[in-house]
């Protein structure tokens, strides 16, 4: 019998997947990667990716008949940087209904004085709160790239501020989110991607 | 808040470090992996590798580099050297890259700029800009600062971000191996006029340099490469010395 990986990540053409890749073999974790939803359904742990813009990676998820698979997983799925606001009800950008796991919305960082837009660099998360991020000590720092962010609600399970408050990470039921990178997070985010592969 | 950014930058020759490396303690300093290893225990926040080979074998041993920083450095990484096309762009981010960066081939065509934001985002973009003091006025430069084009430095800066640069990589001609420091005036009126966040290059020689720049400059980050190569300053010291100083760093 075919073995099940530890991870299926969900391979809806966003590019740059290897970084992730990498960042699993870094840590020993197994994975595959697929489009295929019975797989996905039958999968351990899901992970969403998202590189690029929301209403295209949208119409990409929903052209492979994603959309509705993701919603119905049960097993724990995370999503990093697009693939988290992906899961929010909707995105500014692009002005496009998004998946509504999350009831919360995606918009742009406003104009302001002294923040720079994009949000690009090492920033501190707190009000750490969760089992994926067991482990962390308050005001670890993360990499972050992003213009577009999700304010903080009753989800956020770590908040991060430029400028404003807003989700570093959510957390819903089975669901999760990370703005940040963790795979680009050194050890910080090795240890958050250790934890999701202890979550079941 | 967000942290101020320390990068230190490698060139690259044929996969390999070029001389001009002196390190105790590494057994093979030709190894850019090696180093790549070290500054990021060090405490690198970000790290950049420019390819200065000019040969089909040397862009292919570049690749292959690429591929290895990748699934061994666990932090953000930058490429360049000679990007022109978007297939240049495509095989860097194929091969693992985090983000790219453009000089000479973006002023010569910068709606390339527009085609590699759309493509692929612009946290994958950013634009370097060598400039230097033409009756006085900041020119931009290509060619390792060889040709002065007509294209002015503030305007340009901006062209660049208003078609999807996601930072800007500012080295001054006039100052870059001087080691007396940066041009803050200039940082600090392209902090003014830009959105995006500015990376300082080019003329550091001491801990007091980088501070200036990041407090009378406004940079969001600091790029060297000598200072570092050289040990003259390791980043644990510079990082250390720049929170005393009340500047927000990754410690």
């Amino acid at each position: 019998m075919k073995q099940i990986k530890d991870i299926t990540i969900i391979d809806y053409d966003t590019g740059n997947l290897e970084s992730i890749c990498y960042a699993l073999d870094r840590i020993g974790a197994t994975y595959e990667l697929t489009a295929d939803p019975a797989i996905i359904q039958n999968a351990h742990r899901v992970l969403l990716p998202g590189v690029g813009e929301a209403s295209t990676a949208m119409s990409d998820l929903k052209g492979k008949g994603l959309d509705s698979v993701i919603k119905s997983l049960t097993q724990p799925v995370l999503g990093i940087c697009l693939g988290m606001q992906l899961m929010c009800s909707h995105s500014e950008e692009g002005d496009r209904d998004c998946l509504n796991i999350f009831p919360n919305k995606v918009i742009k960082f406003p104009l302001m004085e002294k923040i720079k837009v994009p949000h690009v660099g090492w920033n501190t998360i707190s009000g750490l709160k969760s089992p994926l991020l067991i482990d962390l000590a308050e005001n670890s720092y993360v990499y972050f790239t992003h213009s577009y962010y999700v304010e903080k609600n009753e989800h956020t399970i770590a908040t991060c501020n430029h400028g404003i408050d807003f989700s570093a990470c959510i957390a819903y039921n089975n669901f999760y989110g990370c703005q940040f990178h963790p795979e680009k997070s050194g050890e910080i985010g090795e240890t958050i991607l250790r934890n999701f592969i202890q979550l079941s | 808040m967000v942290a101020k950014r320390i990068i230190p930058c490698l060139d690259i020759k044929n996969g390999q470090t070029v001389k001009g490396i002196n390190f105790e303690g590494l057994t093979n300093v030709g190894d850019p992996i090696e180093l790549a290893k070290k500054y990021t225990l060090d405490g690198a926040d970000e790290l950049v590798f420019l390819d200065i080979t000019a040969t089909l074998e040397g862009r292919n041993a570049f690749y292959s580099l690429i591929n290895r920083i990748a699934k061994e450095i666990n932090i953000p990484f930058t490429v360049g050297g000679g990007i022109s096309s978007i297939e240049d762009a495509a095989a860097m981010l194929d091969a693992g890259a985090d983000k790219i960066t453009m000089n000479s081939g973006a002023v010569q065509n910068p709606e390339i700029i527009t085609e590699i934001a759309r493509k692929y985002g612009s946290q994958f973009i950013v634009i370097a800009i060598d400039a230097k003091q033409v009756d006085n006025i900041w020119r931009v430069t290509t060619h390792s600062g060889q040709q002065v084009t007509e294209r002015e430095l503030y305007g340009w800066a901006v062209e660049a971000q208003d078609r999807g640069a996601g930072e800007i990589l500012f080295t001054s001609m006039d100052h870059d191996g001087t080691k007396q420091g940066y041009p803050l005036d200039v940082y600090a009126e392209l902090n003014r006029l830009l959105h995006i966040p500015v990376i300082a290059s080019g003329g550091a020689g001491s801990i007091q340099d980088i501070e200036d720049v990041f407090i009378k400059g406004k940079a969001d980050a600091a790029l060297a490469a000598s200072i570092f190569h050289y040990n003259e300053i390791t980043i644990s010291q510079l990082k250390e010395a720049l929170a005393n100083n009340n500047i927000t760093v990754r410690l």
